[in-house]
């Protein structure tokens, strides 16, 4: 047995380390992980909620999550891909077109 | 027992993340990512929800790192440059994170009582709710994620697709 | 119930001929435009004559529309004819006629023949709106509309920088006098609530005189004078007069001499019932006509351009005028002003046949001998000088009698007035037999020789070998000449029957009767003293000039080597316009350079503009550095916001 706020402190570290993650990594593809990292924190707060109040809402939300997190992953790598067909560089620094 | 489980994948969970942002190669932090999922999955399952740990060792680490890792060496992914052309992302990225940490902290205590606890079995997993759940009430998201799915999968293939 | 004499003819048939040749003379030929310009003065002046002997005791209004109706605030179109009125009709439109004609002969050279007679007869239309309206605000009209032609006029070679400067010079100068005209109406509003000449005598008329302390009728009239200075020429708003010579002779012999000019003394003459109410402002209108008839005259003594001389002249005899109404003798004044039309007049165009028959030379030291050459001109030149010499018996003897025997009789006179009216008078004689006997008499001191290109364009020789004047300039001259002998005569009342020139008057200035007046007693004899005194001056002005200038030149040279400060004091007109460029006129051009316009335009206001834009400039470029298309640096500012978003969610 373990206080349920070990939980979200846990998601809460791997929430930040996530976003550290997507501010300090410089390979697109690494910055991308980051992000899933962050929504398999989230994941974790609502399942630990779940518990909590005894309820399946969370879950099933988490359900959605992933299903959305998979569509993302797909869609964002593809334009990874095109991304590098362009500027031959998966440094998140060169892709600065939308500079004014 | 619990305790000892808990800090364990816990522990494994921080330092497969820690490991993540640490390795300069993304294919190390590919396979570093697929650790921290599986130690989530392990973490569900002590919390009891039993379906959603499966389906995280199935999609997330099976499909999507997966996805991950056809990319990396699809693109010949090398180790990371050193440029640094934020400085905003420099200077402010650690204190910013430190307090994002805190404040998220604050709130979710702020939630929770500070007395409950999480006993193994206690809410045990019931997928067979789930599914009836997923196909009475919440029938429509359900259909629109499917649909999301399929829009995924063709702007993928548009997108990835060779020039020719 | 009377007739209605359709006064609106008298100033607007000359408005028709300013605009028929302002619009379509430019086409046509000069004798058109002349034939216009002419006619139309000719047949104002014949309505004139007619709403003359349709005089009547009452004075008859003539009401025509609205024109401003404000509530309480009404003013008509609305004109006046009584004596006063009638008279100045006819002298605007009747001397008018004269150098009309004139100068459809002397303009022939000067170019620009349809824009010349198009400002003229403009001119006339606002002189006559100024003498036939029936109230304040519609004379202010006319006022202003004189000084805006006299601008044009003066300016009409205005490819010259001096005319221009000249007009220029004429309009701001007036505009001054202006501001006091104008304050000068709105307290008479606010004092009377109206401006209706009719309302406004009569009401007058009730006043108590203000003799202890400054009530508001005395600030009115002290005002009404500083807008009459300026027009009228006198001291100090009087420099804009001789620069005004600048203009083509005809202008200055109509403008300046016989009508505009005649405008200030006009509007104190029919504010004669305002002033006999304010004893302290008839004092100050005296003493400014006195002080300005005695200044003019000296530096007049000392001038060399011929046209000069004459401006001071004018500006003397105005003084003249202003000091007869400051001591209440407001139809000798009227009647002064009458024969300085005439004569004035004469010797402007007369001075115009010299300048004609030398080829444009003014100055008289290069004159001389022109007697036999121009003896037309000569002779109506010697007419014109004998009336303002004040001899009998032409006209400025009469007028100029009864100013000096008013000075000295009136209540509101004294001796000190009649002194320096004698003495004036005798400067005057001087000065001007000094411009006839340099200019006619002598030997002729005028280069032979010297081509002048456009004497030898029209003429067909070269140099100025004096020829006299066609007769289409010479015959208004002789017309003048005429009314300045007899113009004195109507002052004789065996001529019409028992009925003289102030009796013929009285209806406009019944008003203006002194209230408890202590009819002045003094002897008839001691009014034949005073005559043969004042003449006895104005002939021995005429002896030494005679002395100075024909007989003993040698003493004028040495006269001015020995006064020699006094000389070049007089010379250089006390040296006043330099004073008004120093005290005045650089404080404010350099006040409005510099700080006006450097500071307060350029710096403070586009300076203000400037700064707005470079700021907003530079905001927009340190929101720009936020776009840095970085993509660490968008989700650092994202998790700053997040961070943002909670803490509000903790504190809230």
């Amino acid at each position: 047995m373990v206080p349920l706020s070990y939980y979200l402190i846990l998601s809460a570290i791997l929430f930040g380390l996530g976003v550290a993650g997507f501010l300090f990594k410089r390979n697109i593809i690494t910055m991308f992980m980051s992000v899933e990292l962050m929504l398999n924190a989230v994941n974790l707060t609502f399942v630990a909620f779940s518990y909590h109040l005894r309820q399946l809402d969370g879950q099933i939300f988490v359900f959605f999550v992933m299903v959305i997190a998979a569509a993302e992953a797909a869609v964002g790598l593809a334009i990874i891909i095109a991304v590098f067909r362009n500027r031959e560089s998966l440094n998140a620094d060169r892709m600065d077109l939308m500079k004014l | 027992m619990y305790q000892l489980l808990f800090f364990v994948f816990a522990a494994a969970a921080v330092g497969f993340a820690v490991n993540l942002l640490a390795q300069r190669h993304p294919i190390h932090s590919a396979l570093s990512l697929i650790g921290v999922m599986a130690s989530l999955a392990s973490l569900y399952l002590m919390l009891g929800a039993e379906f959603i740990a499966v389906a995280q060792v199935i999609v997330y680490a099976g499909a999507i790192m997966v996805l991950f890792v056809f990319v990396i060496m699809l693109l010949n992914a090398a180790e990371e440059e050193r440029t640094d052309r934020s400085r905003l992302a420099r200077w402010m990225g650690l204190p910013l994170v430190l307090v994002l940490l805190s404040a998220i902290t604050a709130i979710l205590y702020r939630q929770v009582p500070p007395d409950s606890m999480v006993r193994f079995g206690d809410f045990p997993g019931q997928t067979a709710e789930i599914g009836r759940r997923l196909f009475l009430q919440f029938l429509l998201p359900f259909e629109v994620v499917s649909i999301l799915i399929l829009v995924a999968i063709i702007g993928a293939v548009v997108l990835a697709r060779k020039e020719t | 119930m009377e007739p209605n004499l359709q006064l609106w003819l008298i100033p607007l048939l000359p408005l028709a001929g300013a605009a028929w040749n302002g619009i379509w003379g430019k086409r046509r030929s000069e004798r058109a435009v002349a034939a216009v310009a002419v006619g139309v003065v000719a047949l104002s002046f014949l309505w004139s004559v007619r709403a003359f002997f349709a005089l009547s005791e009452a004075p008859h209004v003539e009401t025509y529309s609205h024109w401003i109706s404000a509530a309480s605030f009404q003013v008509p179109f609305s004109f006046y004819l009584d004596p006063l009125s009638a008279v100045m009709a006819l002298i605007v439109t009747g001397v008018g006629l004269l150098i009309h004609i004139y100068a459809a002969g002397y303009m022939q050279t000067e170019g620009g023949y349809y824009r010349f007679f198009c400002y003229m007869n403009l001119f006339l239309f606002f002189m006559l709106t100024l003498v036939l309206a029936g109230n304040y605000l519609l004379l202010f009209v006319g006022w202003e509309g004189v000084g805006l032609c006299s601008y044009l006029l003066i300016g009409f070679y205005f490819r010259r920088d001096d005319a221009a400067d000249a007009g220029k010079k004429a309009f701001i100068v007036t505009r001054l006098g202006d501001l006091g005209f104008l304050i000068g109406l709105l307290l008479l509003y606010w004092t009377f609530h109206s401006l209706d000449f009719g309302r406004v005598m009569s009401a007058a008329a009730e006043f108590p005189v203000e003799s202890e302390s400054f009530g508001p009728l005395t600030i009115i009239c002290l005002l009404l004078l500083v807008g009459a200075a300026g027009k009228s020429a006198q001291v100090p708003l009087y420099v804009w007069l001789p620069d005004a010579m600048l203009g083509p002779t005809p202008v200055s012999a109509l403008i300046h001499a016989a009508t505009m000019v005649t405008a200030g003394v006009y509007i104190i003459a029919r504010s004669a019932p305002l002033y006999v109410h304010a004893p302290d402002a008839m004092l100050a209108v005296a003493v400014v006509g006195g002080v300005t008839a005695f200044y003019a005259a000296t530096i007049g003594l000392a001038q060399n351009d011929i046209k000069r001389v004459l401006a001071y002249s004018t500006i003397s005899q105005i003084g003249y005028m202003v000091m007869a109404c400051g001591v209440a003798a407001f139809s000798a004044a009227v009647f002064h002003l009458m024969t300085h039309a005439f004569f004035k007049a004469l010797l402007f165009l007369g001075a115009g046949s010299v300048m004609h028959a030398l080829g444009g030379e003014l100055d008289i030291r290069k004159m001389g001998g022109l007697r036999r050459y121009v003896p037309r001109t000569y002779w109506t030149f010697l007419i014109a000088c004998l009336a303002i010499a004040a001899l009998p018996p032409f006209s400025g003897f009469f007028s100029k009698d009864q100013i000096l025997w008013q000075a000295y009789s009136s209540p509101f006179g004294g001796f000190a007035f009649w002194l320096v009216g004698v003495v004036t008078a005798g400067l005057t004689s001087f000065y001007m037999f000094r411009l006839l006997f340099l200019t006619f008499h002598g030997k002729p001191r005028w280069e032979t020789g010297s081509p002048n290109t456009q004497h030898v364009a029209e003429h067909g020789h070269a140099g100025p070998v004096p020829h006299e004047s066609p007769p289409l300039m010479t015959w208004p001259l002789i017309v003048l000449a005429i009314l300045s002998l007899v113009g004195g005569w109507v002052a004789l009342p065996f001529l019409w029957g028992g009925k003289d020139w102030s009796q013929f008057l009285e209806p406009a200035f019944r008003l203006a009767a002194l209230p408890g007046e202590a009819a002045a007693h003094h002897e008839a004899s001691t009014e034949l003293v005073l005559m043969a005194i004042s003449l006895l001056v104005s002939v021995t002005g005429i002896v030494l000039a005679y002395l100075f200038y024909l007989r003993r030149p040698e003493w004028a040279a040495s006269a001015s080597m020995r006064l020699r400060l006094l000389h070049t004091l007089l010379v250089n007109k006390y040296y006043v316009d330099e004073i008004y460029r120093a005290l005045i006129v650089r404080p404010l051009v350099v006040g409005s350079s510099e700080f006006l316009w450097k500071g307060v335009d350029m710096f403070a206001i586009d300076g203000a503009v400037h700064q707005a834009a470079r700021k907003t400039r530079g905001f927009g470029n340190t929101l720009r550095k936020m776009q840095s298309g970085n993509i660490r640096s968008y989700a650092a500012w994202v998790v700053l916001g997040a961070i943002l978003l909670i803490g509000f969610l903790v504190v809230a």
